[in-house]
């Protein structure tokens, strides 16, 4: 019977948190498209989309409608089950990441305390790294199933692409791991906030820095965006898609975007952190409030800068991808985890 | 070999230094430059709330005039359909009866009138070719339609209201400082 004896009210809690995290996010996403829109709009001197609703803030709707209301296509020599799976999996890898990220300390509701964070597993960083690399499977898997030439090619650059770049980001991560001591994207959002202790990036700048860049790399975010490059590809691996399952794939590169600002936040930024306020003394539901603002703040800015650089540098050449991947950020990550624990070995041995 | 002017550049093809091998600066640069760019001021003009004004030339759609007591000026000569390099112009003529002398100036007068605004390259030569200053291209444009058909304007789009009995849409549709105010003084 104690087998039996599930805890019900922590099952219906962890349901709503999810859904509203799922809600949350594509709620977010959907601006993001907007917000890209706007952003290469002001920063090449336009207005961008302005006519639906004040300061075009339908759009999204008006996207998105579209995108329903179009023709659904197959193409005949195209995979049926793969074709469809493709923009699935995208779109589920991108969404599961955000289960381990804590998006805020604890809040109090009728005696109960809840953890704003779905899953506090002790291996969250990891998992989010084996979810990650899962999303290049909708890349691939889409361009293969697409039967189409230019599809393929943009799935391999896409698979090629997502494994020198995740070798750089694992590396840069381990640094931050040493000095955490532990795997749990909790445990190292609060060493951050604990009081003098700065947040990880003052400790790791260069790390933060190759994990950027690899993030921009795993996102498929200009100028990395090579499995997608529309002048040479057509838009590659989903050139074949229309209707929703094109929307999704677009979706799922905006979803990616929060995941990853979430992520880098998390492990570099103090996660859900106010800087330069103790948040234990506040009460512990205004302070949980207060952390999620902050960690969303800190997505904004992330994705702002995502945004920024899209707009402003071009796209690499495919050998120069690979020859920084593999020649530059890869080494540079590996003399970073050196020092680190040298570093770290030094202090311990004073 | 001797250059044939004295701007052609020597193309630098020294190796990239170590510096600019990172990217990172010349990145960082370009970030501050569109980074500046978001507190310019745009250029955009809101179309159809501002308009950019014409020039006094502009030919856009066309306008059959009257004269000032409202009397249509065409007299179906087709000079102007035989003007027209497009063959954009068609018409019919009917004579003037007794009792329509306030419609109709000239004896004859064009019963329909038809320009297919698809055809026309609106070069205003039927505005030249018009010997009684009854075609004249005003500063509208853009028309749009959802067939074919609807870009073929009768008289009903083409004449201009009566400044007798409509004074105010006549008004309107001289605009300011168009053509047409001039043609209705002469
Ligand atoms: S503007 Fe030129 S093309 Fe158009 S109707 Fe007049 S003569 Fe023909
Ligand atoms: S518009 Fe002028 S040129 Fe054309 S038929 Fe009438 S009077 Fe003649």
């Amino acid at each position: 019977m104690t087998l039996l004896a599930i805890d019900w009210i922590l099952l219906i809690e962890k349901l709503i948190l999810i859904a509203i995290i799922v809600f949350a996010s594509l709620g977010i996403a959907l601006y993001t498209t907007f917000a890209e829109r706007k952003v290469a709009a002001i920063l090449q001197d336009r207005p961008g989309p302005n006519r639906a609703g004040p300061f075009g803030l339908f759009q999204p709707f008006a996207d998105g409608l579209k995108l329903i209301m179009k023709e659904e296509i197959i193409p005949n020599t195209a995979n049926k089950f793969l074709f469809v799976l493709g923009p699935g999996l995208a779109m589920t890898a991108a969404l599961m990441t955000c289960a381990v990220i804590p998006w805020s300390s604890q809040v109090h509701i009728f005696d109960r305390t809840i953890d704003l964070q779905v899953a506090d597993i002790n291996i969250g960083i990891l998992y989010v790294f084996g979810v990650v690399s899962m999303g290049v499977y909708g890349i691939m898997i889409g361009g293969w199933a697409s039967n189409n030439k230019f599809s393929l090619m943009a799935a391999l650059r896409g698979a090629s692409q997502a494994i020198s770049y995740e070798l750089a980001m694992g590396l840069s991560l381990i640094a931050v791991l040493m000095l955490s001591g532990s795997l749990s994207l909790k445990t190292i959002v609060d060493q951050q906030m604990a009081p003098g202790h700065l947040w990880n990036v003052a400790y790791q700048p260069l790390g933060f820095l190759i994990f950027f860049i690899c993030a921009l790399a795993e996102c498929n975010r200009t100028p990395f965006d090579l499995p997608e490059a529309e002048n040479e590809l057509n838009f590659g691996y989903h050139q074949e898609y229309s209707s929703m399952k094109l929307g999704f794939y677009l979706f799922s590169e905006y979803v990616n975007m929060i995941m990853s600002s979430a992520i880098m936040a998390s492990l570099f930024f103090g996660g859900f952190d106010i800087p330069f306020l103790d948040e234990s003394t506040l009460a512990p539901n205004l302070a949980a409030g207060l952390g999620v603002l902050a960690l969303l703040v800190k997505i904004v800015i992330f994705i702002f800068v995502f945004m920024w650089i899209r707009w402003t540098v071009p796209r690499f050449r495919y050998d120069q991808l690979m020859n920084l991947g593999w020649k530059k950020m890869i080494p540079l990550a590996l003399v970073n985890m050196l020092i680190t624990g040298a570093v770290i070995l030094w202090l311990q041995g004073k | 070999m001797q250059a044939l002017t004295n701007r052609s550049k020597e193309v630098s093809r020294k190796p990239i230094s170590f510096l600019e091998s990172l990217y990172l600066p010349a990145i960082f640069k370009g970030m501050a430059i569109t980074f500046s760019h978001m507190f310019k001021k745009q250029p955009t003009i809101h179309y159809p709330e501002q308009k950019r004004p014409f020039s006094p030339v502009f030919r856009g759609l066309h306008v059959l005039n009257r004269d000032e007591e409202g009397r249509e000026r065409c007299t179906a000569c087709g000079l102007c359909a035989v003007a027209c390099p497009a063959e954009a112009i068609t018409m019919e003529a009917a004579e003037r009866m007794p009792g329509e002398e306030n419609k109709y100036r000239e004896e004859k007068y064009a019963a329909r009138y038809e320009i297919n605004m698809l055809r026309c390259i609106f070069c205003g030569l039927c505005e030249e070719a018009c010997p009684k200053d009854a075609i004249y291209l005003s500063e509208t444009f853009a028309p749009a339609n959802f067939t074919r058909k609807g870009f073929i304007y009768g008289k009903s789009d083409l004449l201009i209201p009566d400044p007798k009995t409509e004074p105010e849409a006549y008004a309107k549709a001289l605009g300011k400082g168009e053509k047409t105010t001039a043609s209705t003084t002469n």
